[in-house]
């Protein structure tokens, strides 16, 4: 077993709270995503977890025990860092075995380890080489290979992927994921890549300015944010947000005529995936474009109705010219209402669109 | 004619650097092999007896052993205190700035006034040194007139100098290191001593290897503080190379055989600095 619990962890560096009151699980072998935009945190709270700094307040708890002032060590938790942090006048191996060396494992525990390990992440043929003569994406196998040589059950990595380029990105995505649930490890990972949240997740704790925004499986984040940060965060394109007002035939997009649904419009912001509207020949909002941009298996399309442009998702290749009129059209289940003075998730069973889905 | 723009520019740096260096050099080289003209008696070639009379002259062997002795107390002294001195300092400590500061200053202060302060310490009966062994009964002692104490004292005062501006080096090469590596030596349960051994040594090897040629260099060619304090005395107990081919050359007016000490001098120190590149470049080039 190797739980984490956060119990209302704080860290402050002077006068700045760098992470304020968190509480989360990571449950036993699962992987935890910390997702946010930088500076929110997300890295200090890994590193808190890690050890390698101290709690200004609440516990961090690792298997029930309390850790929160236990050396890095002490811990049993690996890390990998942004930089990958090898050290560059050791080779492959040296550079793997470090910390088996410093525990003073005996030599032919760490050949046989080494050996599964540097096969297990394909390095078995750079061994002798030295960091500056290995490519990014072996550099990252090599930290990979350090962390995971340990058999620690708890792997910490911040940022593993973001000085890698974008094709080598989606493969080591799938690998660590793939190590990650073969040796059934926990694994805390830090981004702000919401891309690599969603796939590789159990779970996301959405961060901003220090404090847990929302927390959930990929899925619950995105199909129901419980805040427009985390409609805008989840997603790409991001999620539509609307401000809606009130017409006499009911809320409507804020200037124009087409009436959403019955009731208030008026200080509440409607959100709407770009991938769930359509372009549809009647019903629905009235809109013009004002430009499309072809991205392959899809056009993305940006319209204008009334004073709040919307942007949607279609598949194919369209040409569309601007100033076009086009009717914009989804279905109620996939409208999200939000608070617009708070941001928050209107309740459910508040949201006219909710309703009427859940009726039908 | 086509390259005459060049020559121009490099006109001036050629003239000091023939001027300067290069035509010294080789005319020292080339008077080595003569004997010093007088009135009475020119200048004529000897090829190589002002090297044979070197082999002769116990006061050359007397000087060369002090030089020696001299390097080995200072070079490996100055170097290790200038490496604690930079870790110190590179650590998250209140007043930093000054304590980095502090260590510096005798780096910029020059060797002549260096010797002057330190004369007031070594002083016998009014020196600070000898105040403070006489709290302890201890009776007065003439430490730069001691043959047995002198080299001592002079080695003393020339790590109090150097050590500060060697951690200069160390400072700036210790704040090129990333603060991950130590991270993730921490993470894997590295002690400092172990990740100081096993990872900031072998990084800073570059920084030494420099820090080690220009301290060897240094403790042959810096010699200004012998005209304060000794002199090179008492009975050449405390001269050095430099400060002999200055006597030998200025006082006693034998350029020739001052000429061929100086080439002697060189000789050694490219020697030696050969020597350091090959040993320590093994270890040195990690990238």
């Amino acid at each position: 077993m190797s739980e984490i619990v956060l119990d209302r962890v704080t860290k402050r560096f002077g006068k700045v709270t760098a992470v304020d009151s968190v509480s989360f699980r990571a449950q036993a072998g699962k992987f935890v995503v910390l997702l946010g935009p930088s500076g929110c945190g997300k890295s200090t709270l890994l590193r808190l977890i890690a050890g390698l700094e101290d709690v200004s307040d609440g516990r961090i708890l690792i298997d029930g025990a309390d850790v929160s002032r236990l050396s890095p060590e002490k811990r049993r938790v690996s890390m990998v860092f942004q930089s990958y942090a090898l050290f560059p006048h050791l080779t492959t191996e040296e550079n793997i075995v470090f910390g088996l060396k410093v525990r003073r494992v005996p030599e032919e525990e760490r050949k046989r380890r080494l050996a599964q390990v540097a096969a297990q992440v394909g390095l078995a043929e750079l061994l002798d080489r030295k960091p500056q003569q290995l490519s990014g994406g072996q550099r990252q196998r090599v930290a990979l290979a350090r962390a995971i040589i340990a058999e620690n059950r708890i792997c910490l990595m911040d940022e593993p992927l973001s000085n890698l380029d974008a094709q080598l990105r989606h493969g080591m995505r799938v690998e660590i994921r793939g190590l990650q649930q073969r040796l059934g490890m926990t694994v805390v990972y830090v981004t702000h890549d919401q891309v690599e949240a969603m796939s590789m997740a159990d779970r996301v704790v959405l961060i901003r300015d220090g404090r847990i925004e929302q927390e959930g499986s990929p899925e619950e984040l995105y199909a129901r944010p419980a805040t427009t940060f985390a409609a805008r965060f989840i997603g790409t394109p991001a999620m539509n947000l609307v401000a809606l007002s009130d017409s006499p035939s009911g809320a409507v997009v804020r200037g124009s005529a087409d009436a959403l649904f019955a009731g208030r419009g008026e200080g509440f912001v409607l959100g709407v995936r770009p991938e769930h509207v359509r372009l549809a020949d009647a019903g629905g909002v009235a809109a013009t474009v004002t430009s499309s941009e072809y991205h392959g298996a899809d056009t993305i399309v940006t319209a204008k109705a009334g004073e709040e442009t919307l942007l949607v998702r279609a598949p194919g290749q369209l040409s569309l010219a601007t100033g076009e009129p086009v009717r914009l059209a989804w279905d109620a289940a996939s409208q999200h209402l939000f608070d617009a003075a708070t941001g928050v998730r209107v309740a459910d069973d508040r949201q006219p669109g909710r309703l009427a889905a859940a009726a039908d | 004619m086509r390259n005459v723009h060049g020559w121009l520019l490099l006109t001036p740096a050629a003239i000091l650097l023939v001027g300067f260096t290069h035509y010294p050099a080789v005319a020292t080289l080339l008077d080595s092999f003569f004997s010093t003209g007088t009135v009475v008696r020119p200048t004529r070639f000897v090829g190589l007896a002002n090297y044979a009379a070197l082999g002769d002259d116990p006061i050359f062997w007397q000087v060369l052993r002090n030089n020696v002795a001299f390097a080995l107390g200072t070079i490996p002294t100055s170097i290790a205190i200038a490496l604690l001195m930079a870790i110190w300092v590179n650590d998250r400590l209140p007043a930093r700035a000054l304590v980095r500061m502090s260590y510096f200053t005798p780096t910029i202060l020059p060797m002549v006034a260096v010797a002057n302060l330190w004369l007031f310490f070594y002083t016998p009966q009014i020196g600070l040194l000898d105040k403070f062994t006489a709290l302890f009964g201890a009776s007065s002692h003439n430490w730069l007139g001691d043959p047995a104490t002198v080299m001592g004292c002079l080695a003393l005062m020339t790590v109090w100098k150097e050590a500060g501006f060697f951690m200069i080096f160390y400072l700036a090469a210790l704040q090129s290191l990333s603060p991950e590596l130590e991270e993730a030596a921490k993470v894997e349960g590295a002690s400092r001593w172990y990740y100081f051994r096993r990872v900031t040594f072998p990084l800073l090897m570059p920084t030494t290897l420099f820090v080690l040629v220009n301290a060897t260099i240094n403790s042959f060619k810096l010699v200004d503080h012998l005209f304060i304090l000794t002199k090179g005395g008492p009975d050449n107990a405390s001269n050095l190379l430099l400060y002999y081919i200055y006597q030998v050359a200025f006082s006693f007016f034998d350029t020739a055989y001052a000429s061929a000490l100086t080439v002697v001098l060189l000789a050694m120190l490219a020697g030696l600095a050969i020597v350091q590149f090959q040993l320590v470049e093994k270890r040195v080039h990690y990238r």
